[in-house]
């Protein structure tokens, strides 16, 4: 019955996807160019300014770290995904049991409301400027910032939770819609912010004073800080390190026909994660400049470039990503509690999201956010890649779970919580930069899925 | 009729995009640039729907943050 539910609504959850649905590179390419475009990369762009990071670094940093990502797209994830051709979580269901998937899955709504929130800040960020509400950023990572401004995003993020619970479609129609217009104006943000800092010739833009004295504004009122070159090569690399290492992606690149629909995400990368950024770290270096404030405010950042325009963009770019978000977070908490509805689960994922909304501090430490949420979930893609790659070589039965009938896979729950533990101890108590733990807790997993598998295989 | 959406689409995108590189080349002050933003984005919202997303097939899978 699920599976004549899956294919009849084209989703093919519990089985291969057929010859007959796969589909030309085209439209990947088409879906990760509206992708990576998102609320997100408002607060991620000013962040490396005021964390420091030279010009020159970030253009060459992101370069590299985005081709590294590309490349982890195209080799790690999609010939898995075409040989294959099922769902992560269908894949590692049948790997490490159904019980284990839920927990993984629960795990990723929480992240995913947490992600949520940031995006109800930036939109409430953008709707107080017309009203005079500022977001500011208060000294504890638990504090609130002002009454009026928790008020707002309680208020957005009630939105937000109700439009969601509403239904998928809607939202994912407006997202592809907006996607390309809103690209069009982070690069019109950027080329705007340009000129308000009077870089407008070759000399002024290669000598990149407008950066320099920026970072030195922020360096004198916070402290010296410094984000360095391999910092952002592994941050750019490895923010979206769930989809490609953690193999989240297998659910797109199973439908792939051919095997160059796995460049498509450069296209997601290179506008999102490289111009997007840039144009935004600008609005912030533009604001500093014309009026000394180095708080990294999206709406006010792309207010003051484009107006009435900006506020519209950081507010659809906050919605289009947070609704998704709450929604499947939505789907994660209800496959805990299969009774209640997908609705009021929807709900509670968006009290979550708002109650995280309504800190700013956890928007503002978005950058090692993204790198813990690499870090939790990444693991489990490297479970995959030793069950696909691995397990037959050293003469191991692969998808062990779905041949025993395990609900919880013993070598992958140690494989992938003792890594992670040690890598959120690292990033949490040791002040590891969040990003630096994904790939060695990718390869810890990795390792100690195969000897663990070893160990029980053997012994069963 | 999509032929013409898709056209007051090109146009709308471009009112978003190109003022800014006038304003960069000295063209044009900041105001204008905001304003024709502004009427690009309505032209966009407005004509985009008609002919974006009706017959596109979405690639399922999990959602992407």
């Amino acid at each position: 019955m699920a599976d004549e539910q899956s294919q009849a609504s084209g989703e093919f959850e519990r089985e291969p996807v057929p010859e007959t649905a796969l589909l030309g590179p085209s439209k990947f390419w088409g879906m990760y160019a509206g992708e990576h475009a998102a609320g997100t990369e408002f607060m991620i762009g000013p962040l490396f300014l005021a964390a420091g990071a030279s010009l020159q670094d970030l253009i060459l940093g992101l370069l590299l770290g985005n081709a590294l990502a590309v490349l982890t797209w195209r080799y790690l994830v999609t010939p898995i995904a075409m040989s294959k051709r099922l769902t992560l979580y269908y894949q590692l269901e049948r790997i490490a049991g159904g019980s284990l998937v839920k927990f993984y899955n629960v795990v990723n709504g929480v992240l995913f409301c947490f992600l949520a929130g940031a995006m109800v800040t930036v939109s409430a960020s953008a709707v107080g400027i017309p009203f005079g509400i500022f977001y500011e950023v208060p000294a504890a990572t638990f504090g609130f910032g002002a009454p009026s401004f928790t008020g707002l995003v309680i208020l957005v993020g009630i939105v937000m939770a109700v439009v969601a619970a509403a239904g998928y479609e809607m939202v994912a129609r407006v997202a592809n819609i907006a996607a390309p217009w809103m690209i069009a104006i982070f690069a019109a943000c950027g080329i705007v912010s340009l000129v308000q800092m009077e870089a407008t010739s070759i000399t002024a833009l290669s000598a990149g004073e407008y950066w320099t004295e920026a970072i030195a504004f922020v360096q004198a009122k916070e402290g010296a800080q410094e984000f360095g070159f391999w910092q952002i090569v592994v941050f750019a690399w490895l923010c979206n390190g769930a989809m490609h290492f953690g193999m989240a992606d297998l659910s797109i690149f199973r439908f792939a026909r051919e095997k160059s629909s796995g460049w498509a995400p450069a296209i997601g990368m290179f506008l999102g994660h490289y111009m997007a950024w840039i144009a935004a770290a600008l609005l912030l270096a533009a604001q500093i400049k014309l009026s000394q404030d180095h708080s990294a405010n999206p709406g006010a950042l792309a207010w003051g470039a484009l107006g009435w325009t900006g506020i519209i963009c950081v507010v659809i770019a906050g919605w289009t990503t947070a609704n998704p978000t709450i929604y499947r977070a939505g789907l994660a908490f209800q496959g805990v509690l299969p009774k209640a509805s997908r609705t009021a689960m929807t709900l509670v994922a968006g009290a979550v999201a708002t109650l995280a909304g309504a800190f700013p501090n956890l928007s503002a430490q978005l950058l090692g956010f993204v790198g813990t949420y690499g870090t939790v979930l990444g693991p489990m893609g490297a479970v995959i890649f030793v069950d696909y790659h691995l397990l037959k070589r050293f003469g191991l039965a692969d998808e062990y779970a779905n041949r025993t009938g395990a609900a919880v896979s013993i070598a992958v729950l140690i494989a992938w919580l003792l890594p992670v533990t040690v890598g959120l101890y690292l990033i949490f108590w040791q002040g590891l930069f969040a990003a630096y733990a994904v790939i060695p807790a990718w390869l810890a997993c990795g390792g100690i899925y195969l000897l663990l598998s070893k160990l029980t295989q053997q012994r069963e | 009729m999509t032929t013409q959406a898709k056209l007051v689409s090109l146009l709308a995108l471009a009112a978003t995009i190109v003022p800014s590189l006038l304003f960069f080349a000295g063209v044009i002050g900041h105001d204008t640039v905001k304003w024709t933003a502004l009427a690009g984005t309505f032209a966009w919202f407005i004509a985009t729907p008609l002919w974006m997303g009706r017959s596109a097939k979405k690639i399922p899978g999990e959602v992407i943050p």
